[in-house]
């Protein structure tokens, strides 16, 4: 862990004292963070630990398919946390996906939090890059550290932070290890005392590329400002029906 | 203008898409998996080769084989039953000498002492109360026990290897492999089985979950298994084995209702449901040790609370209609005698009786009250003297014998036994479960097949069986 034990003002533990969970009074609140992941690396458990709440948890993939609301105050600020549905991508057209996927682009949280199992980091890495298409406004928390050190697995958590251009914070959710840092940071990121500067998916090739890039122009030329135009031209290019319908009925205008 | 302007970039789109061909979607694929296998190689360190040896592996390499997986999976369910079946026992008959042997007479005085007319005495302390206590005393200690249990075995990551062994199996019938999940997920409720098929991302195959999620034993329905197995299959054995053969007895119910999971499932992808099966990357989780003490909490207040206040919720106006309909007099006979005389014939024909299709029309709301509405019908229906507190009383018998007798005198065989239990297994979903179905299909169509379809087939099940026991008895 990076962060030191001293309990000098900036430690993130000073502040634990300050944080206050709410359960589910969820009314009036400040700022509102998205808990997005893969299945099973525990979200619901991070959720958990924020809120007071205890929603179960279980050990398998899908356990969360509809999303659950909790809320949590840190600092005199009133946050609402939205669980989503666990999913392995949102690129598909499942339930679970859209729900997720949707909440992140159109009830625009203030920052969404991104779950991954860090035994599993390249897999999960798949869908960070494309949460990380749709907001700029994003937190790695790098659960099941205790998993990954059991496994000997090592994870250079600035070189993460630096390539995907967000904060990266190693958890152990179930013991609460690492949550002041997330929490601190959470905060840091709503307040806009921290700015990300997400990575934008690379590698694509020649014509997807070029298609990409003209579509994203576009698109940007009709709504100036929007945060993820590139990721407007996927779906787009793929010819989902409810990306179409708000390119269409001028939807995308609230997201700039 | 203004119309122009927007569709143009959707023109632009699909101009784009055409140009692009149809493997958009995999060339976008490819880029995110190289860009995460960019970073991961910039940022992980991993041990080598080393992962494979681990203890999770080896687990995994038993309980999902070809040899071991399947007889693993029952050894591991018999166990969980049993240990519901005879650790439930105790706390049930503690509950019941509360509720039932000492709050009931003392409310019968209370009301009494304050002069409370009869009907109203009647319809809220025999009907309402009665209920209520004989539901809270039969469900409470099982799902206390069988909640936590199963919960125990998901934290620990055990039902993804149950979904990846079931899961050839449910692709030869044309449906989806996650619908084991939601097969487990019914063992408790069929309705959040119901709620958990999204999930699965093809309409069709969901739709085949939804429709085959009540073929899921649920825990409303396991005290009724568990009862009649006890009385019936148990008795034919000598007293040491009862138990073991009447657990037997449950499992092989459960399994049959597998067994018509994949039947049902077949017959619809093969009708009115066709197409490709899709493939899916199932996941096996690590196995964790779970959190034991949080586990329990959480499956407590999760799901033994939440279901046991639906029962009562359901249980209460339950009790007052099965009072009214004993109480109410047509002519010389109750509403009850009415209603079962008309039903009788049908239910003989199925190798059942009237009563029994009287209980299950009153507890369509929640499985969990047939035995007592059905030994209170009976109780009623034949006058029998001194069992039961009156007409319309719901209660519980002292011991299973006394049940027994009572039936008995009804005229139950080891076949309406049979019946019975195959019945509770096919018939129609719960009121909850219907709602939940029309919720999630949105449809008045397949929210009838699923409510029709089980219920048709309990009637020929039961109807076969009936026939096969007259020709070789």
């Amino acid at each position: 862990m990076s962060t030191s034990h001293s309990g000098c003002e900036d430690c993130a533990f000073h502040n634990v004292n300050s944080l206050k969970k709410l359960g589910i009074e969820t009314n009036k609140v400040d700022y509102v963070v998205a808990l997005a992941g893969n299945p099973n690396t525990g979200k619901s458990t991070v959720f958990n630990a924020l809120t007071g709440l205890r929603q179960h948890t279980g050990n398998w993939p899908g356990k969360t398919v509809v999303r659950a609301e909790g809320a949590y105050s840190y600092d005199e600020k009133k946050y609402k946390l939205i669980d989503l549905p666990g999913t392995y991508s949102l690129l598909s057209t499942s339930q679970d996906e859209e729900v997720a996927r949707n909440f992140i682009l159109f009830g625009k949280p203030d920052v969404t939090v991104i779950v991954a199992d860090a035994t599993r980091l390249e897999r999960n890495l798949n869908l960070v890059l494309q949460i990380l298409e749709i907001t700029n406004k994003a937190v790695l928390s790098l659960n099941l550290m205790d998993e990954a050190e059991r496994n000997h697995i090592k994870i250079d958590q600035r070189e993460l932070a630096k390539k995907l251009g967000i904060p990266v914070i190693e958890t152990v959710a179930r013991s609460q290890k690492g949550i002041p840092q997330l929490l601190s940071t959470i905060s840091d990121v709503a307040t806009g005392q921290l700015v990300c500067k997400p990575r934008k998916v690379k590698n694509l090739k020649g014509m997807v590329e070029s298609s990409v890039n003209k579509l994203a122009q576009e698109i940007e030329k009709q709504f100036p400002g929007l945060p993820n135009s590139r990721w407007v031209a996927f779906r787009l290019l793929e010819g989902d029906e409810r990306i179409t319908e708000a390119v269409v009925n001028k939807e995308l205008l609230e997201l700039v | 203008m203004e119309n122009k302007t927007e569709n143009s970039i959707v023109e632009l789109a699909s101009e784009l898409r055409w140009k692009l061909g149809d493997n958009f979607h995999d060339r976008l694929t490819e880029s995110l998996y190289t860009d995460a296998s960019e970073i991961a190689s910039a940022a992980v360190e991993m041990p080598g080769k080393e992962r494979n040896y681990t203890l999770d592996s080896k687990i995994d390499r038993i309980v999902t084989s070809k040899r071991w997986g399947f007889p693993i999976m029952i050894g591991i369910l018999s166990i969980i039953l049993w240990l519901t079946i005879s650790g439930a026992n105790l706390p049930s008959g503690m509950l019941f000498t509360l509720l039932i042997e000492t709050l009931y007479p003392a409310l019968k005085n209370l009301s009494e002492s304050i002069g409370l007319a009869w009907w109203l005495d009647g319809l809220l302390i025999d009907g309402i109360y009665m209920a209520v206590a004989w539901v809270v005393s039969v469900m409470l200690p099982p799902m206390a026990i069988f909640f936590p249990l199963f919960t125990l075995l998901e934290d620990f990551g055990y039902l993804p290897r149950v979904a990846f062994n079931l899961d050839a199996l449910f692709r030869k019938s044309g449906a989806h492999g996650k619908q084991a999940l939601t097969m487990s997920m019914g063992w408790g409720c069929n309705a959040a089985g119901v709620v958990a098929t999204r999930i699965i991302d093809s309409p069709r195959e969901r739709l085949i979950a939804i429709i085959t999620n009540n073929f899921s034993l649920c825990n409303g329905r396991w005290p009724t298994q568990i009862l009649i197995a006890t009385i019936f299959i148990g008795a034919l054995v000598p007293k040491a084995f009862s138990a073991t053969v009447a657990s037997l007895s449950v499992i092989g119910i459960a399994l049959l209702g597998v067994g018509f999971m994949f039947l049902t499932s077949w017959i619809l992808s093969r009708t009115v449901l066709k197409g490709e099966v899709s493939t899916f990357t199932l996941e096996l989780p690590p196995y964790r040790p779970p959190r034991f003490w949080q586990t329990i909490y959480t499956s407590i207040i999760d799901r033994t609370l939440i279901v046991l206040w639906r029962a009562i919720v359901f249980a209460a106006p339950a009790g007052a209609v099965i009072w009214l309909v004993s109480n109410i007099k047509l002519g010389d006979f109750t509403l009850a005698d009415q209603l079962i005389g008309w039903l009788d014939p049908f239910g003989m024909f199925l190798g059942l009786n009237g009563i029994i299709l009287l209980a299950y029309i009153v507890a369509i709301p929640a499985n969990e009250i047939i035995i007592p509405t059905i030994l209170m019908l009976t109780v009623a229906n034949l006058n029998l003297a001194g069992f039961g507190a009156g007409d319309g009383v719901m209660f519980e018998l002292d011991s299973t014998m006394d049940t027994a007798n009572v039936l008995a005198a009804g005229g139950w065989t080891v076949l309406t036994g049979i019946n019975l239990m195959l019945f509770s297994l096919l018939h129609n979903p719960c009121s909850t479960t219907i709602y939940t179905i029309y919720k999630e299909t949105k449809s008045v169509k397949w929210t009838t097949v699923a409510s029709i379809l089980p219920i048709i087939m309990g009637f020929v099940v039961c109807f076969l069986v009936t026939q096969f026991w007259y020709l070789f008895s």
